[in-house]
């Protein structure tokens, strides 16, 4: 494939909405690409401070990656990267890319709007708007300019059972969302988050602020929705990044120390401070 | 000794509880509030007796004391208005000295008769008083109330009732005066808005028509209706001043008055608490609802009322929108910098400019140099007589706006930044763009704080008078902004205004102590129209603050 048609928005390989890693159900395990989101010497600054020092890792499709590491060391901000959502803060400034799929994010050409509609994301604190959960849901579908009730219905659907909430949001979609409790709130978050079929979904910190049982099942939906979508996620608890993640990037200080397998980094890490890290001697 | 260590140690604990300052800031308060409920209170005290009829004293002097009312021999009859005290020099054996003395200030009404409405007589020459069951107040379209012993009523078919002693004589005065009342409105009626019409046409032709022959068959067809009207009127006229009514005033001076003039009338001393109750409801309605009469000294205030309430109106859909636009990019899009903090400051301190410079603005802007490029532009035919090019209700309104901005701006920008971050972060991952955030989520969001921006704009603003007198506000208008004549909506009409009027009752009234109460009034009014404008505003935000809280953050 050449680099102009990867450039180019109708090429049938590029990431469109209307081309999601759902209606690919034929493509096989080795079919998937291994770097999917390749970083490439990445360099991050807030103001003259610098953030993250020269990331490169390529994170594979339809898995599960976990960012882990202590406070302030990156994590967030690298996956707040990868949607430019760091570009809402003034005087930050980045070197290095981060090509998904073939195609820079930074690409003059790509309108961040556009890349967020490819980009879910899901964040710490879940922030419902203060609308019903149906409108919630389709807010994402009514900024494209999506209005027919036939496919919101739809979508409504299909989201909430995607983020396991249809069962106990499906009498009451046209309450308030603030109605619901936090570990609902959350999921109706992520439902919104794959409402409009994206092919990435980026998890920060998704369950902070969860009881256990909320988290169980916040759990149990990362693990689901993983063969549908590229998922990476921000989390403080490692057991939690055992659990559903395939893949664990551990940062220290800005820094990426170790990128590996799961069962690798936490069975026998490659580095002194990654051991350290996940027995618990610092962080 | 261990005593008062105890009691040491103990104010010591009073004071590091900050207990002093519970009452510093306590009588800050009670001092604000003592100031607005006595304000208030004054207001009212003196703003709701207006109403309420009072009872007619004959007051009888002690021989050899000067009748303050003409012609009047011993006594005179009034309603109290107040009791003051004077220092009045006396004579005794010792020589002159100075003493306290009640004086007391009656109504007297019959301006017509005797040249003036009060009197001041000192308590001590009065030698009685008696309340006289027969006297009559009868409020008058002219020269005010009078204070009168009614003789005999003859109707408009020459029938005549005598007063003494006849029972029907008080229905059939009623009767006349109602159907005299009816009669006023069908004259006002077809002279001001249906000839108004006419009028207003003929002008139109015969600026636009030049003269042609078509213009002119049309204009004689409208002055023939002009001239039916006209007649209808004057026969209507004759009609109502058919019926005459004679009286005697407490002086003795005799007067027969057409039924026409007079509006209503009572029996000050020979009410019941329900009749009493009745009359003061129907003085309020009056006053609400009726128009001004005797250079707005008596009569209803209703033309300053609706006008007040319409350039709040105006004022309010011209701020928002203007206020808005301002705040959300000086707090979404604008890069936070000196330059935009500068801008804020500007803002605020256009809100402490004296509101008279406001006037001067919006008349040497608005008025002259828009109104008069759009008297140009679209009403050249009707030069030189100015239609948007003098003072108007919709430059008042933007002038007012533009006064009110500030207040509106910040309070608009406080409430963008109180949206929370994590709202517009999830709007901007969900694909939304910058416009759609603001107005799909923070907009909504911030409604509740737009509308404190507004509730504080439209109290400074319908309470603001200097300004207006620059723009567009006058003493009378002869119509309403709003009415049943094309285009309905008369933006560019002068109109009255409640702060005005209480400006114009209060200094510029030929009898200022008569019109005293009517400035109460009047104020109160103003107050309540503020307080009901502002209680609509907080009821709607309520309601969205309801359907927007934001309880998860």
């Amino acid at each position: 494939m050449n680099h102009e048609s990867t450039m180019s928005e109708t090429s049938p390989n590029s990431l469109s909405q209307t081309s999601p890693a759902a209606q690919m159900p034929a493509a096989s395990e080795d079919m998937l690409r291994s770097d999917y989101i390749k970083i490439c010497h990445f360099n991050f600054f807030y103001g003259l401070k610098q953030a993250l020092f020269d990331i490169s890792m390529d994170i594979p499709e339809r898995e599960v990656t976990a960012f882990i590491g202590p406070s302030g060391c990156g994590k967030s901000t690298l996956l707040r990267n990868l949607n430019r959502m760091n570009d809402l803060i003034d005087g930050v400034r980045h070197e290095g890319d981060v090509i998904v799929n073939g195609q820079s994010i930074y690409d003059p050409h790509i309108e961040v709007i556009s890349l967020r509609k490819r980009i879910g994301m899901v964040f710490q604190k879940s922030n419902p708007f203060p609308k019903s959960i149906y409108e919630n849901i389709v807010y994402p579908l009514r900024v494209a300019g999506q209005n027919k009730k036939s496919v919101l219905d739809e979508t409504v659907e299909r989201s909430l059972k995607g983020a396991a909430l249809w069962e106990e949001a499906k009498d009451r979609l046209h309450d308030s969302a603030l109605g619901l409790s936090g570990g609902q709130m959350q999921r109706l978050c992520i439902a919104r988050a794959i409402a409009n079929r994206p092919e990435i979904l980026l998890m920060d910190e998704p369950c902070s602020a969860l009881d256990p049982i909320a988290t169980a099942k916040v759990e149990e939906l990362i693990h689901s929705l993983k063969k549908d979508f590229t998922i990476v996620i921000v989390t403080h608890n490692m057991q939690q990044a055992t659990r559903c993640s395939q893949r664990t990037a551990f940062f220290y200080l800005g820094k990426l120390i170790e990128f590996d397998i799961t069962t690798k980094v936490f069975g026998n890490p490659s580095q002194k401070q990654t051991e350290d890290y996940i027995t618990g001697r610092f962080g | 000794m261990h005593a008062t260590h105890k009691d040491d140690s103990l104010t010591r604990t009073h004071a590091a509880a900050g207990e002093p300052f519970v009452w510093l800031t306590a009588m800050g308060l009670t001092i604000g509030l003592l100031m607005v409920v006595g304000l208030l209170g004054i207001i009212v005290a003196n703003g709701i007796p207006v109403f309420w009829p009072k009872k007619v004293y004959e007051v009888t002097l002690k021989a050899g004391i000067n009748n303050p009312v003409p012609g009047g021999g011993e006594s005179f009859a009034g309603e109290i208005v107040q009791t003051r005290t004077k220092r009045v020099p006396i004579l005794t054996k010792t020589g002159e000295v100075e003493a306290d003395q009640k004086e007391v200030q009656y109504f007297v009404g019959n301006k017509d008769i005797y040249g003036l409405n009060f009197a001041f007589v000192s308590r001590v020459d009065i030698e009685k008083r008696d309340l006289p069951k027969d006297i009559y107040a009868i409020e008058r379209m002219e020269y005010g109330d009078a204070f009168v012993f009614p003789l005999d009523l003859t109707l408009a078919d020459g029938t005549k009732i005598e007063a003494a002693g006849n029972n029907e004589f008080s229905s059939g005065l009623a009767k006349a005066v109602k159907i005299s009342n009816s009669l006023r409105d069908e004259i006002r009626q077809i002279e001001k808005i249906q000839i108004g019409r006419i009028n207003s046409q003929i002008n139109e032709l015969k600026v636009k028509g030049g003269g042609s022959p078509e213009s002119v068959e049309q204009i004689a067809k409208l002055e023939a209706q002009y001239e039916e009207l006209a007649t209808k009127a004057r026969t209507l006229r004759q009609e109502q001043q058919g019926a005459k009514i004679t009286f005697r005033a407490p002086n003795g001076t005799i007067k027969t008055q057409p039924i026409s003039e007079v509006v209503g009338f009572y029996q000050p001393n020979n009410l019941g608490l329900l009749q009493k109750t009745g009359i003061f409801l129907h003085n309020i309605w009056g006053f609400l609802s009726g128009q001004p009469r005797e250079a707005n000294t008596e009569g209803g205030i209703f033309p300053a009322i609706f006008g007040t309430f319409v350039m709040t109106l105006l004022m309010s859909i011209a701020v928002v929108p203007f206020g808005v636009l301002a705040a959300i990019y000086m707090r979404e899009y604008a890069k936070q910098g000196f330059l935009v903090r500068s801008v804020r400051i500007a803002v605020n301190n256009l809100a402490g400019v004296p509101s008279i410079v406001f006037g001067v603005f919006g008349l040497g802007f608005f008025v002259y140099f828009v109104g008069g490029g759009l008297d140009r532009w679209l009403f050249s035919d009707y030069l030189p007589t100015p239609t948007f090019g003098t003072g108007g209700i919709f430059w008042a309104a933007l002038t007012l706006a533009l006064m009110t901005v500030p207040v509106v701006i910040v309070a608009t920008e406080e409430a963008i930044a109180a949206v929370p971050r994590g709202m517009k972060e999830g709007s901007l991952a969900c694909g939304a763009s910058k416009w759609q955030t603001i107005q799909r989520i923070v907009l909504p969001a911030s409604v509740p704080g737009i509308l404190t921006g507004l509730i504080l704009a439209m109290a400074r603003g319908a309470g603001e008078v200097a300004p207006l007198m620059l723009v567009g506000v006058v003493k009378l208008a002869p119509s309403l902004p709003i009415d049943g004549e094309f285009p309905f909506v008369h933006l560019e009409r002068k109109f009255m205004h409640l702060g005005f009027h209480i400006f114009d009752l209060g200094f510029q009234s030929p009898d200022s102590e008569a019109a005293k109460p009517m400035v109460f009034a009047t104020t109160l009014l103003l107050i309540l129209l503020v307080v009901l404008l502002n209680i609509t505003a907080i009821l709607i935000r309520e309601r969205l603050r309801k359907k927007f809280a934001t309880g998860a953050f």
